[in-house]
């Protein structure tokens, strides 16, 4: 059982933020600097690289999105040190002088007048010494509050509204109170049960918010739908699981918000919450997106119930994954992290369920592999607005 | 044996939670509101995690799960019928 003085072995970054891994990563700018940055991460071992195909002639609001995400990434607290490359220096600079401001360590090279042997070779020797740097560093004793968890569910069936996302309700009703910083999203996955989030917000500015976000995802469902989303969402997925409509899908995904957290704010896509409690951020339903878009918040763990049996990872955050259909767990068993089955045939009550979730999360701050970190997961996808320029 | 299970006393759909149901086997469901026992005969197949008719409902009724609105009925459905896409559909979108 977890109380306000249950402690943890976290990395004390220099700006206070703890994180639960000790990567270094090697960040692409853009889609041309992938490849360099997987030299490097070949060269050195023990980097990560955060690859992804974006980058260029994106502009307005899609274009801060990318900054965002990005510098949200390089910023967050699993993260020891940051080497960045891009096709060209002056947007590589962005990035770098942002997560500078977080006090670690990070370099950034453009490939432009260097080309990408040079741009490989002092970029690898920064990274190894980076890696060195941050083998040494060690663990401390922190607080349960300076713990930062977010959730998604995804390749939902029913049984993930019966059993894993009210486990997940479950744990973060009893996190709540210990002063953890907490987040759940998927904007269009609300549709059908938008009232029960609005009713949960605390105050009437949270709420307007919260709507304003809401309608916002809505109108863009609207502008660009060619039928009622049946093909889509649910996904085909959720409907084998026997998942029929989308409001039938919100009403199990909103279980993972537990029957007492307060919606104490509203974030946009990768923004920073600023104080602890349970945050909406508006995002993508889709699974990589939306928990890249947490870990570019800076959330440190990360809560993924499935019922069919999404297999998805990240390369910044660790994803915990937690299942109640027995079918899955039997044939998918090397995803699953934590087994809730037994809920479905009341052997189990979400009391237990929830305490062994956050047993599983705490071994997995203080260490622990997830099944995702242990297979490779690494999915970081970022969320586009709308076409490049 | 819980073969299904019932969010709510309003709901008109349960949930299968084990493998294998057939038409024609009298399921035991788990009304989890007040933690009491329901029982329907199943009228077809019901694979885990597909919905079973535990009311009769009109073409153009609301569907009830966990207490709330998740859609309409395309077609009559009778108690122990398979509900799902091709008889249920969205009301938003």
């Amino acid at each position: 059982m977890i109380n306000s003085k249950t402690t943890f072995m976290g990395y004390r970054r220099e700006n206070g933020r703890v994180g639960v891994r000790n990567h270094v990563i090697i960040l692409p700018l853009d889609d041309l600097s992938n490849a360099a940055c997987e030299a490097v991460a070949h060269n050195i071992k023990g980097t990560t690289v955060v690859g992804h195909p974006y980058g260029r002639l994106q502009f307005g609001a899609d274009l801060e999105l990318h900054f965002r995400t990005l510098i949200g990434a390089g910023c967050n607290p699993n993260v020891a040190a940051v080497v960045v490359i891009g096709i060209e220096e002056e947007w590589t600079n962005r990035i770098v002088q942002a997560i500078a401001k977080t006090g670690k360590p990070v370099t950034g090279f453009g490939i432009e007048l260097h080309g990408d042997h040079d741009t490989i070779m002092r970029a690898s020797k920064v990274a190894k010494e980076y890696v060195q740097w941050a083998s040494e560093i060690r663990r401390v004793e922190c607080p349960i509050s300076d713990l930062w968890v977010s959730t998604k569910c995804g390749e939902s069936d029913t049984t993930s509204g019966c059993g894993a996302n009210p486990t997940v309700g479950n744990a973060f009703d009893k996190l709540e109170p210990l002063g953890v910083t907490m987040c759940f999203g998927e904007t269009t996955e609300i549709t059908g049960g938008e009232h029960i989030v609005a009713d949960r917000c605390a105050t009437p500015e949270v709420r307007a918010a919260f709507m304003k976000m809401f309608d916002r995802y809505q109108e863009v469902i609207e502008r660009h739908k060619t039928s009622d989303l049946s093909d889509s969402q649910p996904t085909k997925g959720n409907i084998a699981g026997g998942l029929t409509t989308i409001e039938e899908k919100a009403l199990g995904n909103i279980q993972k918000i537990g029957k007492k957290c307060k919606v104490i704010g509203v974030l946009d896509k990768a923004e920073t919450p600023t104080k602890p409690g349970l945050w909406f951020m508006d995002s993508s339903s889709a699974a990589a997106e939306m928990v890249t878009l947490c870990a570019a918040s800076g959330y440190v763990v990360h809560f993924f119930p499935t019922g069919q049996g999404n297999v998805i990872g990240n390369p910044i955050i660790p994803v915990i994954k937690l299942c109640a259909n027995p079918r899955t767990v039997r044939t998918m068993s090397e995803h699953v992290d934590h087994d809730c089955s037994g809920l479905l045939q009341r052997e189990k009550n979400l009391d237990q369920t929830g305490d062994e979730l956050l047993d599983i999360m705490m071994r997995t701050c203080n260490g622990r592999l997830t099944a995702a970190e242990a297979l490779g997961h690494n999915e970081f996808v970022m969320t586009r607005l709308y076409e490049s320029a | 044996m819980i073969h299904f299970l019932v969010h709510d006393k309003k709901d008109t759909v349960g949930v299968a939670v084990v493998e294998g149901i057939k038409a024609g086997q009298q399921l035991t469901g788990w009304l989890m509101e007040d933690d009491s026992t329901v029982t329907v005969k199943a009228i077809n197949d019901i694979p885990i995690g597909h919905k079973v008719a535990t009311a009769a409902v009109k073409s153009g009724d609301t569907i009830w799960k966990y207490g709330f609105d998740i859609g309409k009925a395309v077609a009559d459905i009778k108690v122990g019928e398979h509900a799902h896409t091709h008889n249920i559909k969205t009301k938003r979108w």
